[in-house]
């Protein structure tokens, strides 16, 4: 199943690069954009509409090579949770894994979680709103953070040398509450509802073994409210995913993305390092911030998402470029021209914003991103990327960091075995 | 202070009922010898045949004669302690009426989804300000807003007469109750449920913030159903009842840092993350808690 994605999405990784090339790229630009967002069988296929409704009820397989959820497909809405393990045996925790593993299958199939046994006297097996639902390409992704390895399972020699803690940065104002955690699991899913369904019935499941320590849920701009798939925008207006690398591509993602056994922890083999920033965003001081400024402080322009000087989205950045005055045209000190990290550092970015009503002391709207990025080795992707973001970035004036963890996202289970298995 | 152990020390209460039922030897209660009820389940099998098998057997039947003991020990000694407390409301002592209160209520509170059956008792004598027409505001929380808010006992001499009564009537009304499978198995969750929505939030006592003694007397009651049940939840799924049992120790374990003089420390002692801790105890126990309605399927 799994590797039938991978071929199709290898397939369109090549035709993506090779219209690139042919210079093919005006019209078809946001159209190859969505082919790496949203679903791989849009460039094979030329259906975009049609192809992109029946992907987003669909299934997409719980087991597998890798777990669902880090490279395949954004969906429209996240629910994140992390939990806090109340157990200190490692055989509940076993067996907490395993019965995750089997409502996941289900869920992921758009099923309840187990079968219902219909005494009148107990509760439901599951809470039942998602009865007479699609599955709506729901992925459910686990993770184990720095504090599983701590002393309480007898893992800490377990711990990969790539699951470092998190260093603080610059400008950090992150709050404990919406940090950390033992355990994270990261339900995506084409309905808000679906998404919520299968967290709170892991949640269910749970209790007595563990407790939700945080919960956040985000979204994109759907599917439906753009059939052409191009580039999802953030909450400061800005096209955010342009140049992402494609993981479609087997071989970049496993530079990238997968973990691998000479890594350092065998168990880890195909799992991925995950990190969650929640970054919320001063809106209101950004929406009276004027629009040449925001441009530079991304290093792109607003409408077209092509960086400053060039005229499509997915034109390479010139950095050497100079204005009149001989200032580069897109600013040094660009989120766009950080990030990049001179081409030589890279990361997978899968983030989704978030919007939590206001903030009750100031009356300000409490909205960000749920960052969420995958990499293969932390230390030498994320950490110096978010160093060198948090010195110099221009956004730091419109961001704040409130929140931070990392978690090993586990290797993708097989029929039979259930997540952790490599591990627990 | 008052004694407190005019009610800790009766002979199923208390936190002895939960940690000594821990250690296996709490024995059946009070020697009350009472009719049980012949045809408890008796609608219940029109509704559940499957129930049938399980809440016919004898060991069924046992459980809730024995819980029905239970309920009816509880409510002798709910009607001698409100004697004492509207005692001490009428002789206008409020510092001996504000000892007796928290404890006083105990008795109510483990027996709450029975007394809730037999019609108005609960808002007769449990009802909180708003939760009734003011006019019709009677029971123990006029009393305890008297105690701390008022701190005034003028006019509270009816109120107090009011509520010994209605307490006595309870206690004639829970000779004759008739408990069901339903009752019993539901009626465990449901005195969890009371201590997630109202206690552990600190809303139910909110002038005297005795939360805390309520919150205990709720899972005692929980704990007496399940108690009785075991056997059969042990004959049907070992699993869980060994997991139920486990977690109310855990429960017990958690609200054990805030027993003090043999009563409770106050709601507003609490810290928060100390709230949040009790409140996904009460979670980690109800969630398992409510699958014992699995012994009454055929
Ligand atoms: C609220 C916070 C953030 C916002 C609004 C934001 C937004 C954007 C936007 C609009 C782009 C340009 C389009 C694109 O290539 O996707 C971009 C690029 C990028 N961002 Fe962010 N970003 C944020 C935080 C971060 C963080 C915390 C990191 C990593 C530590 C990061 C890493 C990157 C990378 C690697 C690129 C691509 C740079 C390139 O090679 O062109 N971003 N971001």
């Amino acid at each position: 199943m799994k590797q039938e994605a991978n071929d199709r999405a290898d397939k369109s990784a090549i035709s993506r690069r090779e219209l690139l090339k042919m210079g093919a790229v005006g019209g078809l630009g946001l159209f190859l954009g969505a082919g790496v967002m949203k679903g791989f069988d849009i460039v094979d296929n030329n259906k975009p509409a049609a192809s992109m409704l029946t992907n987003a009820n669909g299934i997409i397989p719980f087991y597998g090579r890798h777990q669902a959820g880090i490279v395949t497909p954004m969906q429209d809405f996240v629910c994140m949770g992390a939990f806090d393990l109340t157990v200190t045996d490692i055989a509940e925790v076993r067996k907490l894994f395993q019965d995750w593993t089997a409502a996941s299958a289900r869920l992921a199939k758009g099923e309840g979680v187990g079968e219902e046994s219909n005494n009148a006297l107990v509760p439901p097996v599951d809470t039942g709103e998602t009865i007479g639902l699609q599955p709506m390409s729901t992925t459910i992704t686990f993770g184990v953070g720095p504090s599983f390895f701590d002393d309480r399972f007898g893992l800490a020699s377990k711990r990969p040398s790539k699951l470092v803690d998190i260093p603080a940065f610059k400008r950090d104002e992150l709050v404990e509450e919406w940090s950390h955690g033992d355990i994270i699991v990261q339900v995506c899913a084409n309905d808000q509802q679906v998404a919520f369904h299968a967290l709170r019935n892991l949640a269910r499941i749970a209790r007595g073994k563990a407790v939700l320590r945080w919960l956040q849920q985000g979204f994109q701009r759907a599917g439906a409210a753009d059939p052409k798939g191009a580039t999802p925008r953030n909450l400061l207006g800005f096209k955010d995913g342009t140049n992402n690398p494609n993981v479609a591509d087997e071989e970049t993602a496993k530079q990238i993305v997968w973990a691998q056994a000479e890594d350092g922890a065998p168990w880890m083999d195909q799992g991925s390092y995950m990190v969650v920033r929640r970054i919320r965003m001063r809106i209101e001081v950004w929406d009276r911030t004027a629009l040449g400024e925001q441009e530079a402080t991304f290093g792109r322009y607003r409408d077209s998402g092509a960086p400053l000087g060039a005229t499509g989205e997915f034109d390479p950045a010139d950095y050497t470029k100079l204005d009149k005055n001989g200032k580069p045209v897109i600013p040094a000190d660009s989120h766009m021209a950080i990030a990049s990290m001179g081409g030589k550092v890279k990361i997978h970015r899968r983030g989704y914003s978030y919007s939590n009503g206001i903030d009750l002391k100031t009356g300000q709207l409490d909205a960000g991103l749920l960052f969420i990025c995958f990499n293969r080795d932390p230390l030498q992707q994320f950490i110096p990327m978010q160093t060198k973001l948090a010195e110099l970035d221009r956004l730091n004036e419109y961001i704040e960091h409130v929140g931070s963890g990392i978690y090993a996202c586990l290797p993708g289970v097989k029929e039979g075995g259930y997540i952790g298995d490599t591990l627990l | 202070m008052l004694n407190p152990r005019i009610s800790l020390t009766a002979p199923i209460l208390g936190m002895a009922l939960l940690v000594s039922a821990c250690g296996n030897n709490a024995s059946a209660p009070a020697n009350q010898t009472t009719d049980a009820p012949a045809t408890a389940t008796a609608g219940q099998q029109a509704e559940q045949p499957q129930a049938a098998n399980t809440t016919d057997s004898e060991q069924f039947q046992d459980a809730v004669k024995a819980y029905h003991q239970f309920v009816i020990a509880q409510t002798d000694q709910f009607v001698k302690d409100t004697q004492a407390f509207v005692d001490a409301i009428k002789a206008n002592d409020m510092e001996k009426a504000k000892a007796l209160y928290a404890p006083s209520r105990m008795y109510f509170e483990r027996i709450e989804p029975i007394a809730e059956s037999l019609g108005d008792f609960d808002p007769w004598i449990d009802a909180r300000e708003g939760d009734v027409p003011a006019n019709e505001w009677k029971g123990f929380h006029r009393l305890e807003k008297a105690l701390w808010q008022d701190k005034s006992l003028d006019g509270m001499a009816p109120v107090a007469d009011q509520l010994l009564q209605d307490v006595k009537m309870l206690r004639v009304k829970v000779e004759g109750v008739e408990i069901d499978a339903p009752m019993l198995v539901t009626g465990a969750v449901e005195l969890l449920n009371e201590v997630s929505s109202s206690k552990v939030t600190g809303e139910e006592e909110r002038y005297s913030h005795t939360d805390l003694y309520d919150f205990a007397a709720n899972v005692e009651g929980a704990y007496e159903i399940f108690k009785v049940l075991q056997p059969t939840v042990e004959a049907k799924n070992k699993e869980l009842a060994a997991e139920i049992d486990k977690r109310f120790k855990e429960l017990d374990a958690t609200l054990q840092p805030y027993r003090k003089d043999s009563g409770y420390v106050l709601y507003t002692d609490l810290k928060e993350d100390e709230v949040k801790k009790l409140s996904q105890a009460i979670d980690a126990l109800a969630e398992p808690l409510s699958q014992i309605g699995t012994v009454v399927e055929g």
